[in-house]
C-alpha cells in the first residue's frame, strides 16, 4: 500500500506579531511549523502502514527551507520525502496550489501506485480548507473530509469505511480507493518520534522536484498565473468609533468598578437585565 | 480603516485581471441552500440576507440552490428562502442527492452554474458548504475565498470583494476574483446578521435534473449517527458568554470564569490558546477557527483581542474586557473596559453580580 501525506509548512501563529503602526507582520524569528492540522493526516497514515504495510510519502509544496517540515515527518515515520520547490510556484492560491500537488501526487503515483492521499483539515495560516478537496476532483479521487474515524480498510476488495463530522451528526461512509481524505484534528495523537528517527531524518535525502519533474504540464495554470483569487489589500482591524468606558482597579477599587459597569449595561440594556433575572428566577 | 498599503490590484506576473468578454453574461447572485433532515441551516438564510445587498447593489436577482431527494421537504425549504429574500429558487430533486455526498452534490452545483452562469455563488463554511465549495470551484476553475467576515461589491470593478482575516487571524484582506466566473465565497454560520423573515414574499421555482444513477456514484452513505443534544455546548446561540483568555494563567484560575458564568446563566467561552492548552474543551473555542457568537452580552477576561478571537465575538450587543494591558486590542472595540487583573477583578464582579440579582428578584417578588 502507498500512502501519500500531503503537508505544509507554516508560521506559527501563536507566535506572529504584526507591527502595530506599519499593520505588516513581523516575520523575523517566528519559528516555522508543520502545519498542526496535517500531523492528525501523517498519524493517521502511519497507524494503516502499521497495521497494513506499505510506505508512507510525504510531500510539500513550499520554499528550500520547507525541507525541514518534511524531515521532521520522516522522523516520526514517513518512508520517503518530496519536496515541490520552484519560483514559479510563488503567489498561487489554492487553485493553483491544488494543481501543481496534484501533478505531484500524479507523479509519484507513477513510481508506485498510490492507495490513499491523506492531508490535514485546514492550515492554520491560510484556515481554506480547499486545497484537499481540489486534488481529489484534480485527481479523480474519492473526497472524504473531516474524517474522524477510520472504521474499515479492505484492501482485497479496494475499499474503506469512515466516520466523517457533519453538522449535527456524524456520517458513515463507505467508498473505493484510491481516495483522498482530509483528517480531522483531535481524531488521534501523533507518536514521538525516537532518538534513531531524529538520526535518520537529519541525513535523509528529501527528494526535490521543480515543476518539470513534478510532471507539471501547463504553466498557466500553477503560481500568480494560475491563481483567480486576487488580494486586493490587506489591513489591520478598524476601532470601534465609540471608545470604550475605560475603567482602572488602579483609581477605585475592583467593587467600585464591578458596581459601576453592572449599573452601566442595565442602564443600557434594561431587557439583558430582564433576561438574567428571568434565568436567575428558573 | 487602517490600511498598510492600499493599493488596486496591479496585473503582476502576466496575470490578466480584465473579465473576458464571454464571462460578462454570467449574472444574478446565488446561494447555496444547506438542509439537513428536513430542516434548512440558519447559515443560509444569513446568506440569503448578505446575498439579498449585494443583488440590490449590482442590481440583478437573487436565488437559492436546493438539492435533496423526493421525500425531502424541498418546496417548503424555498418557500423559506422566498422570505429570507430570495426571487427564485434551483431545486434538483434526485433520490441520490439524500443526505449530502460530495459526488452527485458537485454535479449537480457544477452543472446549475455551467447552465445558468451566476456571477456569485455563496455557501456556508460548514463541514458540507467547505467540502462542497472546494470541489465546485476546481471542477470550475474558479476563485473561491473561504470564512468571509465581510461581503461588498466594488465599485470600480463590480466584482465581489471579500474579507477575510489573514495570517492566522492576525490581519484582514480583501479578495477579489476579477477573471474568473462565478465568483466563490463561504461565510461561516452566525457570521452574518440573520435577516428578517417576510413570509409574504413569494418566487418562481426552476426545477432540473441530475443525471445521475446510484450506481454511477462510488460513495455509499452507510448510516447518520446524530449527536447527543443532552449534554451539547450551545455557544453559538448563547445569550450570555463568559470567556477566559491565556491571561488566567492556569486552568484553576479559569474556573473563576465558570463561577461568574453560573450566576449569569452564561455559557463559558475561550480563546484558541485556551483550548490548545486543553484548559476547556474545543467546543468552547470562540473565533476564526471555533465558533462565531452574537450574544446579549460578552465578556472577555484575560483576552487580548487578537483578529482570530474578534472576528468571532464582535458581533456582540454589550463587550466587557477585563485586561490588565490598558492597551490591549480588546478595548477597541469592547463597550466597557476594566484595566486590573482577571484573578482580582472575576470574583468581586462575579459578587457583585450575584447581589444585584439577589436584590433585583427579591424586589420583583
Amino acid at each position: 500500500m502507498h500512502i501519500v501525506v500531503c503537508i505544509k509548512q507554516v508560521p506559527d501563529s501563536a507566535q506572529i506579531r504584526v507591527h502595530p503602526v506599519t499593520n505588516t507582520i513581523m516575520r523575523q524569528g517566528v519559528p516555522a511549523i508543520v502545519n498542526p492540522y496535517d500531523l492528525f493526516a501523517l498519524e493517521e497514515a502511519l497507524r494503516l502502514k502499521d497495521k497494513f504495510g506499505g510506505k508512507v510519502t510525504v510531500i510539500c509544496m513550499g520554499p528550500p527551507q520547507a525541507e525541514d517540515a518534511l524531515k521532521k515527518c520522516i522522523s516520526f515515520g514517513a518512508d520517503d520525502a518530496v519536496l515541490v520547490t520552484d519560483r514559479s510556484f510563488a503567489g498561487a492560491d489554492t487553485l493553483a496550489t491544488s494543481y501543481a500537488l496534484a501533478a505531484a501526487v500524479r507523479q509519484l503515483g507513477r513510481e508506485q501506485k498510490v492507495d490513499i492521499v491523506f492531508t490535514g483539515k485546514q492550515t492554520i495560516d491560510g484556515d481554506t480548507a480547499q486545497v484537499g478537496p481540489g486534488i481529489a476532483k484534480r485527481l479523480g479521487l474519492q473526497l472524504l473530509t473531516y474524517v474522524s474515524r477510520i472504521a474499515d480498510l479492505d484492501l482485497e476488495h479496494d475499499s474503506i469505511t469512515v466516520e466523517r463530522r457533519a453538522e449535527g451528526g456524524v456520517q458513515v461512509l463507505k467508498t473505493a480507493v484510491p481516495c483522498l481524505i482530509t483528517m480531522l484534528e483531535g481524531t488521534n495523537e501523533m507518536r514521538f518520534a525516537p532518538l534513531e528517527n531524529m538520526i535518520h531524518a537529519a541525513r535523509y535525502p528529501v527528494r526535490k522536484w521543480n515543476k518539470e519533474a513534478a510532471g507539471i504540464e501547463d504553466v498557466t495554470k500553477i503560481g500568480l498565473k494560475g491563481s483567480p483569487t486576487v488580494v486586493s489589500k490587506v489591513f489591520g482591524p478598524t476601532p470601534r468609533a465609540e471608545k470604550a468606558l475605560m475603567q482602572s482597579v488602579e483609581d477605585a477599587t475592583p467593587r467600585d468598578v464591578a458596581l459601576n459597569v453592572i449599573q452601566k449595561i442595565f442602564t443600557q440594556h434594561p431587557t439583558l437585565e430582564r433576561d438574567i433575572l428571568a434565568k436567575a428566577a428558573v | 480603516m487602517s490600511e498598510a498599503e492600499p493599493k488596486k490590484p496591479a496585473a503582476r506576473g502576466g496575470r490578466n485581471l480584465e473579465l473576458p468578454e464571454h464571462l460578462k453574461a454570467y449574472k444574478g447572485v446565488w446561494v447555496f441552500i444547506e438542509h439537513d433532515r428536513g430542516e434548512a441551516h440558519s447559515v443560509s438564510w444569513e446568506l440569503l440576507g448578505e446575498g439579498r445587498k449585494l443583488a440590490d447593489t449590482l442590481g440583478v436577482s437573487l436565488s437559492g440552490v436546493i438539492m435533496g431527494g423526493p421525500d425531502e421537504p424541498l418546496d417548503a425549504i424555498a418557500k423559506e428562502a422566498y422570505s429570507f429574500g430570495a426571487e427564485a429558487c434551483y431545486i434538483i430533486r434526485d433520490p441520490v442527492l439524500k443526505g449530502y455526498r460530495n459526488e452527485p452534490f458537485t454535479k449537480g452545483m457544477t452543472d446549475l452554474v455551467n447552465k445558468y452562469q451566476p456571477e456569485i455563488v455563496l455557501l456556508g463554511a460548514t463541514t458540507m458548504g467547505r467540502d462542497l465549495a472546494g470541489s465546485v470551484a476546481t471542477t470550475l476553475a474558479t476563485g473561491l475565498t473561504a470564512d468571509c467576515t465581510e461581503l461588498r461589491i466594488d465599485p470600480a470593478t463590480r466584482a465581489l470583494a471579500a474579507t477575510r482575516p489573514t495570517f492566522g487571524g492576525s490581519l484582514l484582506c480583501t479578495i477579489m476574483t476579477l477573471a474568473y466566473r462565478p465568483q466563490m465565497a463561504t461565510v461561516r454560520p452566525r457570521v452574518m446578521r440573520m435577516p428578517d423573515a417576510d413570509t409574504t414574499r413569494t418566487g418562481t421555482i426552476i426545477e432540473d435534473s441530475l443525471g445521475m444513477i446510484e450506481t454511477d456514484i462510488v460513495t455509499k452513505l452507510l448510516d447518520f449517527i446524530a449527536d447527543e443534544n443532552s449534554n451539547k455546548v450551545n455557544l453559538a446561540y448563547a445569550d450570555i458568554i463568559v470567556s477566559g483568555g491565556k491571561g488566567l494563567k492556569n486552568p484553576d484560575n479559569f474556573k473563576l470564569i465558570w463561577d461568574l458564568a453560573k450566576v449569569l446563566g452564561a455559557e463559558v467561552g475561550a480563546t484558541r490558546p485556551v483550548v490548545q492548552s486543553g484548559w476547556v474543551d474545543a467546543e468552547r473555542q470562540v473565533g476564526q477557527t471555533g465558533k462565531t457568537v452574537r450574544p446579549k452580552l460578552y465578556i472577555a477576561a484575560g483576552i487580548s483581542g487578537a483578529i482570530q478571537h474578534r472576528v468571532g465575538m464582535e458581533g456582540a450587543d454589550v463587550i466587557i474586557a477585563i485586561n490588565t494591558d490598558p492597551n490591549a486590542p480588546i478595548f477597541d472595540f469592547a463597550h466597557h473596559g476594566i484595566v486590573g487583573n482577571a484573578m482580582q477583578v472575576l470574583p468581586v464582579l462575579t459578587d457583585t453580580f450575584r447581589e444585584h440579582i439577589a436584590m433585583r428578584s427579591r424586589k420583583a417578588a
